[in-house]
């Protein structure tokens, strides 16, 4: 056809990865902004923890301590989990269900700069007039004008803006997992990270919309005078209170559930077992997907909803346990007579099982509304979502980029660095959060900037510290490792663990198209069963053709600067900048809509086992 | 493999290829987002609107006669794109035209009395700065106008490319998914006209 250019684009450096619409390469932006980020929130936790390290220290103060605990919070759920999530879930699912790309190339791309922009958006806060000081949860009336400075407004535009980017990414992934099958991979034969990246997409998809309206009304409230959230004009300060949790519980979902599909891989491929009871981790997982939108006012026991309601979600909420126990159990009886290796990955999803399941148990002691009187605010709580988040959900990304790195790099990481990288990542997090427990049932409340000496709480804060410490180097083994990676000649075999799913049938890292041919798939664990057959790969289930790709494009990173310099003006009061922005990101949708993109075509015979360049 | 522009477009176009199945299915998850969307905008509402704090309340304001026109506006468009809808399975290029058409100037009459309403309201001294219930209102209402007004701006940027590429498996999903979209905004006026105008009009507070 004479419409389509028959050859592809020849870009390169960093001109290529401003345009790329390929998922790996989308994979590889995630990782790098979402590790930035990551780091940016990880110094801030260090401050945090010197400040606390002896009583009454005065070494960064209690205003910048506030705008420290509040970034830390914001970045490391919205601007370095998540986007790591995405990274992974980018690089690996297509690879998963035989696809050649994602169902909206084009929006996928758009998401991460949306996501990108809106990250820089918030962080640029410290260089202009500081950052948001009213807790990750900007709770009002604190978050109003009379309170808060225009820090708050960076956090409103800002996350309004990557959360915009996540929406679209989680749609992306939906209609993929859906649509875009190959032959064979009905729905249960989906790998268990397919499944929670699924099932997380969904969650995405309802929850954020909820943050949408909440961040609008408050965005309304600072910038044109709206009454939502001032008691003095009728509003409601406990309205901002429910719009967040509705969105903030699924989203603790929406963050661990991936981490429970890494680790049902991980732990599956290095027993050489299936996967013991897949169907009900599907289950659980479809079940703990519904509940967590059930549990939000868990987070507002002392609000003063009344005793009925602090049971029905205090009863929903310890219901989660069941589904969760059973993810336990089943990791456990995978690795039961199995053939267990203990390479970096597995080391970390192993320390995933205890160290979650101590972050489910006091999730559960704090679903009893009577006793949450008491951790309410506490540094109870703290060590618990730390428990969760970090024990349950960094753990588990750890495991993933180990196990996954050859393939999204084509070089192993160094296995004795990561063994050193576990170690102290794992002793440092327990040293940082264990003794926070008790510092909480002491009655040491979160966010304060200092404590007095001779409480009791001088030990635990001094320990914790230490152990924060202990992480920091854990980090830095890893960048270590990364960089003795790109460094190493030494290219990564297609299948490096033994593998069980299809991404292992292809080359580290996959080409372009992802597979010469669609692969046929024929059970659970479709490369097992391949390799069981005695078959040296995976069946094809189309002839050989010429394939056809979606163009590059520039416009996804032109929309959201767009909408990035739209933000400025609201945070401004200058409209002038407002209606510029706005009309340039119409104008880059314009664009889109009237110009069709041909895409290009592979031929047949310029197909090869070639990776994409990292 | 390749499109022939002037084959026999197949029946129901915007499926018949993998990009138009995925835009369907991506568009219909997207309206689902919506609606989570259009919720929260509808609870908070519910929660702030015998808030008048002194100003104007939702009894003293609303007209009967100005929504019921607005509303028969609408909900008469909400037909005719379904008539372009119709007419997209016949493969009809000038009976989506003109139906779109009727739909687009059906929006604008809408449009043009909702702002009429907006600026008689806030001469009424019912500023977005008034109340609790001013800011719901103009919120949520609000933001359902602007729904309208992208809905008009994207159906008649689509009548116009189309003029130029026809009805095509390219263009065909596009058409659908304006028609969806219109749709969709219809069915949430019928939830405002509901909530916001029939049950603001009714005497003081409920439950």
């Amino acid at each position: 056809m004479s419409a389509h250019a028959s050859h592809a684009p020849n870009r390169s450096g960093l001109w290529d990865y401003l345009t790329t619409v390929d998922h790996k390469k989308i994979a590889i932006l995630y990782l790098i902004a979402g590790g930035i980020f990551f780091l940016a929130g990880g110094l801030e936790a260090l401050l945090i923890r010197l400040q606390l390290m002896y009583p009454e220290l005065e070494l960064i103060g209690a205003k910048t301590f506030n705008e420290l605990i509040t970034m830390h919070g914001t970045t490391m759920i919205f601007l370095a989990v998540m986007p790591i999530i995405f990274a992974l879930m980018n690089a690996i699912v297509p690879l998963q269900i035989g696809a050649r790309d994602v169902a909206f190339p084009f929006v996928n791309a758009l998401g991460f700069w949306l996501f990108f922009f809106g990250g820089v958006l918030l962080n640029t806060s410290w260089f202009l007039g500081g950052a948001p000081d009213a807790g990750w949860t900007s709770y009002t009336t604190l978050a109003l004008n009379q309170y808060s400075g225009s820090g708050v407004d960076f956090y409103v535009l800002g996350l309004q803006i990557a959360g915009l980017g996540t929406l679209i990414g989680g749609i992306n992934f939906l209609v993929t997992i859906i649509n875009m099958r190959a032959p064979g991979m009905t729905f249960m034969r989906m790998p268990m990270f397919t499944w929670s990246s699924f099932i997380t997409s969904g969650l995405i998809l309802f929850a954020f919309p909820a943050i949408t309206v909440g961040l609008v009304l408050l965005m309304f409230d600072r910038l044109f005078g709206g009454n939502f959230f001032n008691p003095d004009a009728g509003g409601n300060v406990v309205i901002w209170e429910h719009l967040f949790w509705i969105f903030g519980h699924p989203e603790v979902y929406i963050l661990i559930l991936p981490a429970f599909g890494i680790i049902s891989e991980v732990v599956s491929t290095f027993s050489r077992k299936r996967l013991f009871g897949y169907s009900s981790m599907v289950f659980a997982t479809a079940l703990i997907g519904f509940l967590g939108f059930m549990v939000w006012a868990h987070h507002m026991f002392t609000t003063g909803l009344g005793a009925i309601a602090n049971t029905l979600f205090g009863l929903a909420t310890m219901l989660i346990a069941v589904p969760t126990g059973i993810k336990i159990f089943n990791w456990l009886l995978t690795m039961w007579g199995g053939q267990i290796r203990f390479p970096t990955a597995n080391l970390f999803a192993v320390g995933f099982i205890p160290t979650f399941t101590i972050g489910g148990m006091t999730g559960v002691m704090l679903a009893v509304p009577p006793a949450d009187y008491q951790y309410h605010d506490s540094y109870f709580v703290v060590a618990h979502f730390h428990y969760v988040i970090v024990g349950g959900l960094v753990f588990g990304l750890f495991a993933g980029l180990y196990y996954w790195w050859p393939k999204m790099f084509g070089k192993m990481l160094n296995e004795t660095i990561g063994k050193w990288n576990f170690w102290t990542f794992f002793i440092g997090f327990h040293l940082t959060f264990f003794p926070q427990h008790f510092l909480g049932l002491m009655g040491m409340p979160r966010r304060v900037f200092t404590y007095l000496k001779d409480q009791n709480l001088d030990m635990g804060n001094f320990i914790s510290t230490i152990g924060a410490f202990g992480m920091t180097i854990g980090t830095i083994l890893f960048l270590i490792n990364v960089v003795v990676a790109a460094k190493s000649s030494k290219r990564a075999p297609a299948d490096p663990w033994d593998g069980r799913s299809l991404e292992w049938a292809i080359p580290s890292p996959p080409p372009e198209y992802n597979f010469v041919q669609t692969p046929l798939v024929r059970g659970l664990d479709a490369l097992w069963v391949e390799k069981m057959a005695g078959n040296k790969g995976m069946t094809p289930a189309e002839p050989l053709g010429d394939i056809h790709m979606p163009s590059p494009s520039f416009l996804p990173f032109l929309m959201s600067l767009g909408l990035f310099v739209a933000g400025y003006g609201f945070i401004y009061h200058n409209y002038v900048v407002v209606v510029i922005g706005m009309l340039f990101t119409l104008g880059c949708m314009f664009t889109r809509s009237v110009k069709d993109d041909p895409g290009y075509h592979i031929h047949e015979d310029e197909l090869e086992e070639k990776g994409v360049k990292a | 493999m390749a499109t022939n522009h002037h084959a026999v477009l197949p029946d129901e176009p915007e499926k018949a290829t993998l990009e138009g199945k995925n835009k369907v299915l991506g568009f219909w998850l997207f309206l689902g987002g919506e609606t989570v969307l259009f919720g929260s905008l509808f609870a908070t509402f519910i929660a702030l609107r015998d808030q008048a704090n002194g100003g104007p309340t939702s009894q003293a304001l609303f007209d009967m006669n100005l929504v019921a026109v607005a509303t028969l506006l609408l909900l008469t468009s909400s037909m005719t794109s379904v008539m372009a809808t119709l007419a997209l399975h016949k493969k009809d290029l000038k009976k989506i035209q003109l139906w779109l058409t009727i739909t687009v100037l059906l929006g604008l009459g809408f449009l043009a009395l909702e702002i009429y309403e907006f600026v008689h309201y806030v001469n009424e001294g019912l500023k977005m700065s008034t109340s609790a219930f001013s800011s719901a209102f103009y919120t949520l209402v609000g933001f359902h106008g602007a729904h309208v007004a992208f809905g008009i701006c994207w159906i008649i940027l689509l009548q116009l490319s189309a003029t130029k590429k026809g009805l095509t498996v390219v263009t065909a999903p596009k058409f659908y998914l304006a028609c969806l979209y219109w749709h969709f905004i219809d069915v949430v006026w019928v939830f405002i006209f509901t909530v916001v105008y029939l049950m603001g009009m009714i005497g003081g507070k409920v439950g």
